[in-house]
């Protein structure tokens, strides 16, 4: 899968307070919650950001809390891949099993400039920038998480593991 | 060659003999929990998931301590919903205020309530779940589609992390203690120091500290990135878990031969206290750089510091004295049993005394969302765990953390403070 986007260029340890204040975490509405996104550090975002836009951070993207509102809020902003030179574990594993995918790629972070227009191929890991010519490579995802992926997110693949669970269990397994 | 704790944790939880740091694993859970911020995103994961049943309600808690007593409407109406959740799972462990029994904030009120046990898998909805590592237990955090993931299957996936050993030596100062400790850490690795890694503390130092401070180190692990904090069983562990109506605890640590990503000696016998400066857990500087400090608010609370030793030590600091004229002191005891007790031992009333105003227990200051907020340009010290921009309110407020005894005495000076400033 490919996806094209103007890049959003963040620095590091963006932490998940910064993506999704803590005063709007009483919101459970994936909309309201999008209207929130980056607003005391990046205010120009949540209004300016397109659908297919990426997010481009340095090391530590997502640090602090767990909370899945942070990465729940710029999939429902259309953005369709993050790019960081690390991730925080807890909010890697929430934008995985969201099916928001996460490339882990120091050298490209380094070679995007805030505004310009990336092009992704998810399956490869191939981020190539089409404003400043030049292409990376990110390490694919592993396979247990493309399993995840295939499976449509987490909760389809615990749907499918429960399902097969009770036809087990239906035949004396 | 041996195992860390972390591994044989995560052995017994997979049913095999040995595992090694990077292997991926499924594990067994025994106890997944989250709260009126995480379950509700959960309660949707696990209704698209077509869930019926829990893997065991026995194993699940949910814990109202976010945004209650109920703060917000919205707040009021998620904790309604979870309340109708957990009728509707059979979820006991649910714990909202003034229903009669303990509550409060969740890695306080767990501990208490004897659910948490050496050797255990713990997955929580909340990053501070690495708490629970001080009494032996492999214990991390999740977003919360992973919570109804393991609420559902009752096992998670996981990577066995390496694991980065700590060991402290030498005596502790007086006013020094393990929010210190995890602090000056902090300080030298960086916040993204222990990323995707487990944190072992041990050494002397550590052994000579009692539970609720080894908690607050383990509490704070993840502001170093890591996936989990881990302390060995000890004799005071087990005391402990005794009076918290947890019988036989088995005696856990790492083999000396395992196989350690790094070991750091660190001698406390000269550490002062230590104080994170705005914006980062990392940003770390002993409290003597910082006495030119003027503060507008003082927090003391939190799953990190808001238990009843931190209360001990902030009322003997307090105890007599007055607030500085312009600062507001809040005290929130972290649960409900740490409020009784600290009304037995008439720390409330130190504090009260002293003219500060103390809360129900709640994790509302702590992340901003609700009570004793701070407006732009305010500068407040708290006893909690981040201080990230706009944590405790308006973007342009900023937040010190250190310990409580650091905290009661900057209420007394109006400024950053070493206790001794006060107490001689």
């Amino acid at each position: 899968m490919i996806v094209q986007g103007r890049a959003w260029r963040l620095g590091d340890n963006v932490d998940t307070d910064q993506l999704l204040p803590g005063r709007y975490l009483s919101l459970t509405e994936p909309a309201e919650l999008a209207r929130h996104c980056l607003e005391d550090v990046r205010p120009d975002f949540c209004v300016g950001v397109k659908a297919g836009d990426l997010l481009v951070a340095g090391e530590n993207l997502g640090c602090g809390s767990s909370r899945e509102h942070a990465p729940l809020a710029l999939k429902t902003l259309g953005i369709s891949c993050l790019v960081a030179a690390s991730f925080a574990r807890i909010f890697f594993r929430n934008s995985i099993n969201l099916g928001l995918p996460a490339l882990t790629c120091p050298e490209a972070v380094a070679g995007i400039a805030d505004g310009d227009l990336l092009r992704i191929d998810l399956e490869s890991g191939e981020i190539e920038n089409l404003t400043h010519p030049a292409r990376f490579q990110a390490p694919p995802l592993p396979d247990f998480l493309t399993e995840i992926i295939r499976a449509g997110g987490m909760t389809a693949y615990v749907r499918g593991a429960l399902a097969r669970r009770q036809a087990d269990h239906r035949l004396g397994r | 060659m041996g195992m860390t704790l972390t591994e044989k944790i995560l052995a017994r939880a997979c049913g095999r003999e040995q595992v090694r740091a990077g292997e991926i694993i499924r594990a067994a859970v025994d106890l997944v929990f989250a709260s009126d911020v995480t379950m509700p995103l959960a309660a949707i994961e696990l209704e698209r998931m077509q869930v019926e049943r829990l893997f065991d309600p026995e194993r699940v808690a949910i814990i109202c301590d976010h945004f209650t007593p109920n703060a917000t409407v919205e707040g009021a109406q998620r904790v309604k919903q979870l309340r109708d959740f957990a009728r509707r799972y059979g979820v006991h462990h649910f714990y909202e205020p003034g229903c009669g029994g303990n509550f409060g904030v969740e890695h306080t009120l767990l501990p208490e309530e004897g659910l948490v046990r050496p050797g255990m898998v713990i997955v929580g909805g909340d990053s501070h779940t690495t708490s629970y590592g001080a009494l032996g237990a492999f214990a991390s955090g999740f977003g919360s589609t992973d919570i109804a993931a393991a609420m559902a299957l009752g096992e998670l996936w996981l990577r066995v992390p390496a694991t980065m050993r700590f060991v402290f030596s030498g005596a502790l100062p007086r006013w020094v203690g393990g929010k210190d400790l995890i602090l000056h850490t902090i300080g030298r690795i960086g916040v993204a120091g222990a990323l995707y890694r487990a944190m072992e503390f041990d050494g002397p130092a550590i052994a000579a500290l009692s539970v609720e401070q080894r908690l607050t180190m383990c509490n704070m692990a993840v502001e170093a990135g890591a996936k989990n904090g881990l302390m060995p069983v000890d004799e005071e562990t087990c005391r402990y878990l005794a009076a918290h109506g947890v019988g036989e605890a088995p005696s856990l640590s790492s083999d000396p031969d395992a196989n350690f990503y790094s070991v750091t000696e660190i001698d406390v016998s000269d550490l002062e206290p230590q104080v994170a400066c705005p914006f980062s857990p990392d940003n770390v500087q002993p409290v003597s750089a910082l006495r030119d400090t003027r503060l507008d608010a003082v927090f003391i609370g939190s799953c990190t510091n808001g238990r009843i030793e931190d209360l001990r030590v902030a009322a003997s600091i307090l105890g007599g004295r007055r607030i500085y004229p312009g600062v507001r002191l809040l005290v929130i005891p972290a649960t409900q049993r740490v409020y009784q007790q600290a009304l037995r031992e008439g720390l409330l009333m130190a504090f009260v005394q002293a003219g500060a105003a103390v809360g129900a227990p709640t994790c509302g200051p702590c992340f901003g969302g609700h009570t004793g907020l701070l407006a732009a340009g305010e500068r407040a010290l708290s006893t909690s765990n981040r201080n990230f921009v706009g944590r405790m309110g308006h973007p342009q407020s900023q937040v010190y953390l250190a310990s409580a005894a650091v905290a009661a005495a900057s209420a007394v000076l109006g400024r950053i403070a070493h206790p001794e400033e006060v107490m001689g």
